[in-house]
C-alpha cells in the first residue's frame, strides 16, 4: 500500500500550515520518502515529541502505508 | 488498543536488562532491515555494549513496543529505560556527537572504533 507524493505533501501542509516542508521520493515507489518539516509547533518539543507529532498527524498512515519515512524536524 | 499487562512487563524486562537496549529487525550481526542495520552499526561504532531483541521473532513485542513508546516503527533505542528514538534520531544524534555525550553523561562505557 503506498501514498502519492502530492497526497503526502498536501496532508502535511494541512496539518502544519505555517511550515516549510520538503518531501523527497527516495525510491520512486511511493513508499520511501524523506520529509523535512520546519514549524513553530516544534519549538518547545524535543526530537521524539516532534516526530511523534508528525506521526500522529499522518493518521495511522505510518507503518501500513509508509514502510519507512526518513524524517527531519526543526523549530522556527 | 491498550498494552496488555503481561506484554508490558515482558517489554520492560527487556528494556531493563541492559543500560542500552535496541529493538530491531534481525540482530546486530544479521540485521533484517536497512534502518535496523544503521541503528546497530551506530551503536557498534560507539563501542557500547547493548542488548537487542529481534522483533521478527517476537511478533507480540513488535506490536507492543509501538504502543509502549507511542512510536510506530522499528528500530527503537532505549538508554537507561528512556526511549531515545528511531533510526533518524539516532543518525542525527550520532552525527552531532550528542549520542556519545548522552552515553557518557549516563555513565555508560564507550570505546569509539
Amino acid at each position: 500500500m503506498t501514498i502519492e507524493q502530492s497526497q503526502l505533501e498536501n496532508l502535511l501542509k494541512r496539518k502544519f500550515p505555517d511550515a516549510k516542508i520538503k518531501v523527497e521520493d527516495l525510491a520512486g515507489d511511493n513508499n520511501h520518502y524523506s520529509v523535512f518539516i520546519e514549524s513553530q509547533v516544534f519549538n518547545d518539543l524535543n526530537r521524539v515529541q516532534q516526530h511523534q507529532l508528525v506521526y500522529k498527524s499522518l493518521d495511522g498512515l505510518m507503518d501500513k502505508e509508509l514502510h519507512a519515512m526518513q524524517l527531519q524536524t526543526k523549530g522556527k | 488498543m491498550s498494552l496488555e499487562i503481561g506484554l508490558k512487563t515482558k517489554i520492560e524486562d527487556l528494556i531493563n536488562s541492559k543500560d542500552v537496549f535496541l529493538f530491531m529487525k534481525g540482530n546486530p550481526d544479521f540485521p533484517m532491515c536497512g534502518f535496523s542495520s544503521t541503528a546497530s552499526a551506530i551503536l557498534k561504532k560507539c563501542g557500547v555494549e547493548f542488548g537487542h531483541c529481534n522483533v521478527l521473532d517476537n511478533e507480540d513485542v513488535r506490536e507492543g513496543i509501538k504502543l509502549y513508546s507511542n512510536w510506530p516503527t522499528i528500530p527503537q533505542l532505549y538508554i537507561k529505560k528512556e526511549f531515545i528514538g528511531g533510526c533518524d534520531i539516532m543518525k542525527e544524534m550520532a552525527e552531532s556527537g550528542e549520542l556519545l555525550e548522552l552515553l557518557t553523561t549516563r555513565g555508560i562505557a564507550t570505546k569509539i572504533t
